[in-house]
């Protein structure tokens, strides 16, 4: 067998998040170039806000403003930043405690190097230029020397105030199935069907997955199945799908091919919609350049009887 | 032990532990291809069928995976037929075991087989591991497993607990343990490396890479007939602390804290501690809160310096500690497992063997 096969597989997610009336203030404040966090029943002062005490679970509402002035309380300094992070040059990631708040908020601070950050120093807010109401909005935080910044007391109420999110979320893989499901796309590409045997029920599983999940162990004796096989069960499809170029009604069936110990599925064509049966014998059709059949039409055979095919329904 | 007694009285013990040899890659494997042989080796050193199993759990995440529900695939490794009683974690493995162990409490259960495995390679871990990150404050600004455990590391630094040398040489001292042990990853001499995020350098930072373990859970007498010196878990606990790692004082972990009273840790010494520290800054953190000094034998397997496949090093942390009981280098043993950033859950378990 050749190399293990391998593509690239992006896995993308535009997360739509409601915000909570804490967060919903919070990030417009953002917005407004307002930093807000909310008290706790013992007077401490939470930033980022959250909407429950994280030590005594009480819900907490009341927002304050605090300084776009803080300390910093801890410091990592990242000399390759990674997509998505809030600058593209070297930066200090930093837990700063904003003035008059009592917990620490994470962000980016923009400094010249390492040499330039220490636990203690004073950072102040960068305002991103366009704000929408996210953790974003803060561009980053920068080295600051000045007097902290007097906040103006605002309450958190406002206007055309943000109530959601859109978290958007992207991983990237280099996807490989594995030796067994490796060798059944090979084999497509010979318009061949492999599946493996089982060592000890002898069942034929197609496509193979390279465990016989009845037993839990290996499969590694490769069987060639097919062409032909049987239709074991179908539906009739009425609604024609997103960009699927199929004229409805067509049908879509379970097909135990020649040799197999379970049935796979595929589309039926080449007869009639309503004349499709169980016990109809099928054999693939391959179109130019595909890498799997396209769909399945009736070998003219006659219907198998139901008791070859009962045991694979 | 029969059935009569009372379920929560029940003794539990580890009978068993098989794991991979743990590597950068095993792209020529699936999940199921890589897991199995695992499978099959913690049943045979017990001589137990899937059939005999009462229970059987497992941790996986399908974010390392980049599919949903990958861990039904694995299930194809267990012979999950005729239809078995089952369940899964979205975590570390070492959490499986616990779930394992409360149904095994319950009476509902003699036997238990507990796995996790993880493949790392096909992705970015350090990215992927930003997804578990609170969605509005703290994921969109793409912070990575490194860069957290750095912010922890600086902030240990700063209290004068540690320094750079003294990390360097936690993980040094632990891939030099591994240099015995078969299945790490890293193992001996390794240069400690560039920056990735400073204060950490490559060398306080676990291997990225794949592999699998699992474990034999039984009760009772189960236990004594599977196995010749069963490793009774005699306390489990796990614990989690706020999710906002601002909210947090980063040079202590409270929740480590308190699973290791209510485990029951300091009722007698241990002799060995396998410890969940992914990086070297955070063991340092762990012996402080779980108070261990010098006597204490800490990660002789190498820990996750050595190897940390995501989702089944912190099983392997309780499989370790239960091997050595087994194999009488131990008699009473503290395994740790962790989970989320900078040491956010944490479980402990202590395990005993009988009397020699």
């Amino acid at each position: 067998m050749s190399a293990i096969l391998k593509a690239p597989l992006t896995v993308e997610f535009p997360f739509t998040r409601s915000l909570g009336p804490v967060q919903s203030a919070f990030l417009t404040g953002l917005r407004e170039r307002v930093v807000l966090g909310v008290r706790t029943g013992d007077g401490r002062v939470l930033v980022p806000p959250v909407e429950y005490d994280p030590v005594t679970a009480e819900e907490i509402r009341d927002l304050v403003e605090v300084a776009p002035t803080g300390t910093v309380t801890t410091w990592a300094w990242n000399h390759e930043p990674r997509r998505g992070q809030p600058l593209d040059r070297p930066f200090a990631w930093v837990l700063v405690r904003l003035d008059g708040a009592d917990t620490a908020l994470l962000h980016a601070l923009d400094a010249p190097g390492p040499d330039a950050v220490r636990t203690g120093m004073r950072v102040r807010v960068r305002w991103a230029e366009e704000r929408s109401g996210a953790i974003t909005d803060i561009a980053c935080f920068e080295p600051y020397d000045g007097e902290p910044a007097e906040p103006a007391g605002h309450g958190g109420a406002f206007d055309d105030a943000v109530t959601g999110i859109v978290a958007a979320a992207r991983l990237d893989y280099t996807y490989s199935p594995g030796r067994a499901q490796t060798g059944y796309i090979e084999a497509l590409g010979d318009r061949r069907i492999v599946g493996e045997r089982c060592p000890i029920c002898r069942k034929v599983y197609v496509p193979p997955r390279g465990a016989c999940p009845t037993c839990g162990v290996a499969t590694e004796e490769r069987v060639e199945v097919g062409p032909a096989g049987t239709v074991t069960t179908f539906c009739i499809v009425n609604i024609k799908a997103k960009n699927l170029d199929i004229e409805v009604p067509y049908v879509y069936a379970h097909i135990a091919l020649d040799g197999a110990g379970l049935a796979l599925h595929g589309r039926i064509a080449g007869i009639p919609y309503d004349r499709v049966r169980m016990g109809l014998r099928v054999e693939p059709v391959w179109t130019e350049g595909a890498r799997y059949p396209d769909h399945y039409r009736p070998t003219g055979e006659p219907d198998a009887d139901y008791d070859t095919y009962k045991e694979l329904l | 032990m029969t059935r009569e007694e009372a379920p929560g009285d029940r003794d539990i013990a580890v009978v068993a532990f098989a794991q991979t040899d743990h590597r950068r890659t095993s792209e020529e494997l699936s999940e199921v291809e890589m897991l199995m042989p695992v499978l099959h080796e913690v049943m045979a050193s017990t001589g137990l069928k899937t059939a005999d199993i009462d229970f059987t759990c497992s941790g996986s995440s399908d974010y390392l995976a980049g599919r949903a529900f990958s861990f039904t695939l694995a299930l194809d490794g267990v012979g999950a037929w005729p239809p078995i009683s089952e369940s899964h974690v979205e975590m570390d493995g070492a959490w499986a075991l616990y779930e394992a162990w409360v149904k095994l409490r319950t009476g509902d259960a003699d036997t238990a087989l507990v796995y996790s495995y993880g493949k790392s390679s096909p992705g970015s871990v350090r990215d992927v591991l930003t997804r578990q990150l609170d969605p509005y404050y703290l994921a969109p600004l793409w912070p990575d497993s490194v860069a957290l455990a750095a912010l922890q590391a600086q902030a240990l630094i700063d209290t004068g607990a540690t320094d750079e040398p003294a990390l360097a040489a936690i993980g040094a001292r632990s891939r030099a343990d591994a240099a015995a042990n078969p299945h790490a990853q890293l193992r001996g001499s390794v240069p400690q490396g560039e920056y990735l995020v400073r204060p950490l350098r490559t060398g306080d930072c676990p291997p990225i890479g794949d592999g699998a373990a699992a474990v034999v859970l039984a009760a009772g007498e189960r236990a004594r007939e599977l196995c010749d010196r069963p490793a009774w878990i005699r306390g489990i606990d796990h614990r989690v602390e706020a999710h906002g790692i601002g909210v947090r004082d980063l040079t202590d972990s409270p929740s480590t804290r308190i699973a290791a009273e209510r485990a029951g840790v300091h009722e007698r010494p241990v002799d060995t501690a396998e410890l969940h520290a992914p990086f070297s800054s955070q063991e340092v953190i762990l012996r402080k809160v779980l108070g261990l000094d010098e006597s204490v034998c800490v990660n002789p397997s190498g820990g996750a310096s050595a190897a940390n496949p995501i989702m089944a090093a912190g099983l392997i942390r309780i499989g370790e500690a239960a091997a050595r009981i087994h194999r009488g280098e131990s008699d009473r043993a503290l395994a740790h497992a962790t989970s989320g950033p900078c040491l956010q859950q944490n479980l402990v378990a202590v395990l005993e063997g009988d009397p020699r």
